[in-house]
């Protein structure tokens, strides 16, 4: 699917909820939407779009975390990233294993990194720290 | 049937990376699998934070000892990103030229180590032998067998010798014999293809939804390459083609790996035919604010870096998502169903680290009790080649 077939389609899928969008360079386009948005979006990009999911990446902004979900079009080369920013101190967000196996990880690593909770999750124990890790420390977190 | 559990790893000191699977087996089949990984969690993403860029290059280097280029190159492609800049031209068939070098050595070792499984092991001795040659060429060129430290953001450390051209391109040259031997020997080996077909199949769908990367990917006809799809330093500058096999077993990821090797010999030559004289470092002063996503096809599969800036001289956030983070998790399909003595095989064929089997114990659940060893574990894997060789 072509770029800017794509960048329409999810301009009028999500409308409002668009609250950003930038269009970084010829294989780069990020969009911040908002949270109710995810999922209708990421089912978009990979059943019809034709998205592979890439990883996602959870940063603490202090003010928020933000998850952004890269996604590629292995047809064109481009990689679609979708922001949402989760209010502290007790982030959440619908998880993304109901549409594809392969965001199971990545989701279990940003629960333990930033806390945050991935609703609907089927295993959110630890992945990379112990299971006796002191419960409420997040190591990529930055508020203390 | 009595359900038993038989733990794989975590550590080894051949292995690249420590992990644990937890095989849950019912008499030969295998039922379930565990899989527990983080035995190696360094943070390096946080360590990041705290590296200037052109340090965070090191850093990245020393996540994987046998694939050590695969994250700096990812890393200073998400660098250029970041910059909306491209390095000077010779620089750019540098990268390409280390980054298939890697490949070759990686897929060799690999290959060397999947025969060892299969009880050939005359295949991993020359296997290794041959990858030697790799190894000297990196020795040359990086000064380095090992941890090239060739990649830098804005182009690369140090420039390649015009005189080591031809002898660079006669090693390659003599290496396809060899290839030609491995070729040989797999495909035409009946035994190898009774131990390898049809056992530890992964579909196009299974690809899809674990989100499978790599040589794992195209051995089930799903034909993605970042080197090919989002073309980066010079791969859409030389001829070459995407290696893609249907079936997604055993088999079809090594012959895919294999014949991966004369690619990547045809792209390095054409690079050092075709390499442009010039700078190789753009000598970046500033970094903007923003952010930067940065890929590249490691031997295993696509590394992606994510780099935000605020502007100072170490990276904000830097996440780093390795292609064994996305293929290990396919086991969960592929294994499931097989027998034990497969599993060994099954488990490598992603390309993981699989020398952990030497640490495989077979625990009775109710008595506690080790009923076998990780070296029975790969008794059992090569005395079933045996015993179909007999046949």
């Amino acid at each position: 699917m072509k770029r800017q077939e794509i960048i329409e389609n999810i301009k009028v899928r999500a409308g409002k909820d668009i609250l950003d969008f930038q269009d970084r360079s010829k294989n780069r386009i990020y969009f911040t939407v908002s949270n109710p948005a995810l999922v209708p979006l990421v089912k978009y990009l990979y059943n019809d779009a034709g998205a592979r999911f890439i990883t996602a990446s959870g940063v603490d902004t202090r003010k928020a975390i933000e998850i952004l979900y890269h996604f590629s079009i292995d047809e064109t080369g481009l990689i679609v990233s979708l922001r949402v920013i989760l209010a502290k101190p007790e982030p959440e967000t619908e998880t993304l294993t109901g549409v594809m196996k392969g965001a199971e990880w990545i989701e279990m690593e940003i629960h333990e990194m930033l806390g945050v909770n991935f609703k609907g999750h089927p295993n959110l124990r630890h992945l990379l720290l112990k299971e006796d890790w002191p419960k409420g420390n997040y190591p990529l977190r930055r508020d203390r | 049937m009595a359900r038993k559990i038989i733990p794989i790893g975590p550590y080894h000191p051949l292995q690249e990376e420590p992990e644990f699977f937890k095989l849950h087996v019912e008499g030969e089949t295998v039922v379930d699998i565990d899989i527990d990984i983080g035995y190696n969690h360094r943070l390096i993403e946080k360590i990041s934070e705290s590296k200037s860029y052109d340090q965070a290059t090191f850093l990245v280097e020393r996540i994987c000892g046998i694939c050590s280029t695969s994250h700096p190159f990812a890393y200073v492609n998400a660098i250029d990103d970041l910059l909306a800049k491209d390095p000077p031209e010779r620089a750019l068939y540098i990268r390409t030229v280390i980054g298939e070098l890697e490949r070759i050595h990686s897929h060799l070792l690999w290959l060397g180590l999947a025969g060892h499984f299969l009880g050939y092991n005359t295949v991993w001795m020359w296997a290794w032998k041959y990858r030697e040659s790799v190894l000297d060429i990196f020795e040359c060129v990086a000064g380095n067998r090992q941890n090239y430290a060739m990649m830098k953001p804005g182009g690369v450390r140090r420039d390649m010798s015009k005189e080591d051209f031809p002898w660079i391109k006669k090693t390659l040259q003599g290496l396809l014999s060899k290839f030609d031997m491995f070729k040989g020997a797999i495909m035409d080996d009946p035994v190898i293809r009774a131990r390898t077909e049809g056992v530890g199949v992964l579909t196009k769908d299974d690809v899809k939804t674990y989100c499978v990367v790599g040589p794992t990917a195209r051995a089930s006809g799903v034909a993605i390459d970042v080197r090919k799809d989002d073309p980066y330093a010079a791969y859409d500058k030389v001829k070459w083609n995407v290696v893609t096999q249907e079936k997604g077993d055993v088999f079809s990821k090594t012959v895919v790996r294999v014949l991966e090797l004369y690619e990547s010999v045809s792209i390095i030559t054409q690079c050092l035919d075709k390499m442009p004289d010039g700078p190789i470092d753009a000598a970046i002063k500033d970094m903007p604010v923003g952010e930067g996503i940065g890929r590249h096809e490691a031997p295993r599969g696509e590394v992606a870096h994510y780099i935000m800036s605020d502007g100072t001289n170490t990276p904000s956030r830097h996440k780093i998502r390795a292609p064994s983070f996305m293929n290990i998790a396919s086991n969960k399909k592929a294994v499931v169903g097989q027998t034990i003595s497969d599993a060994t095989i099954i488990l490598a064929a992603v390309d993981p680290c699989y020398c952990c089997t030497e640490r495989v114990t077979v625990v009775d659940r109710g008595t506690g009790k080790k009923v076998m060893t990780g070296q029975d574990l790969v008794r059992l894997s090569q005395e079933k080649t045996e015993r179909m060789r007999k046949t």
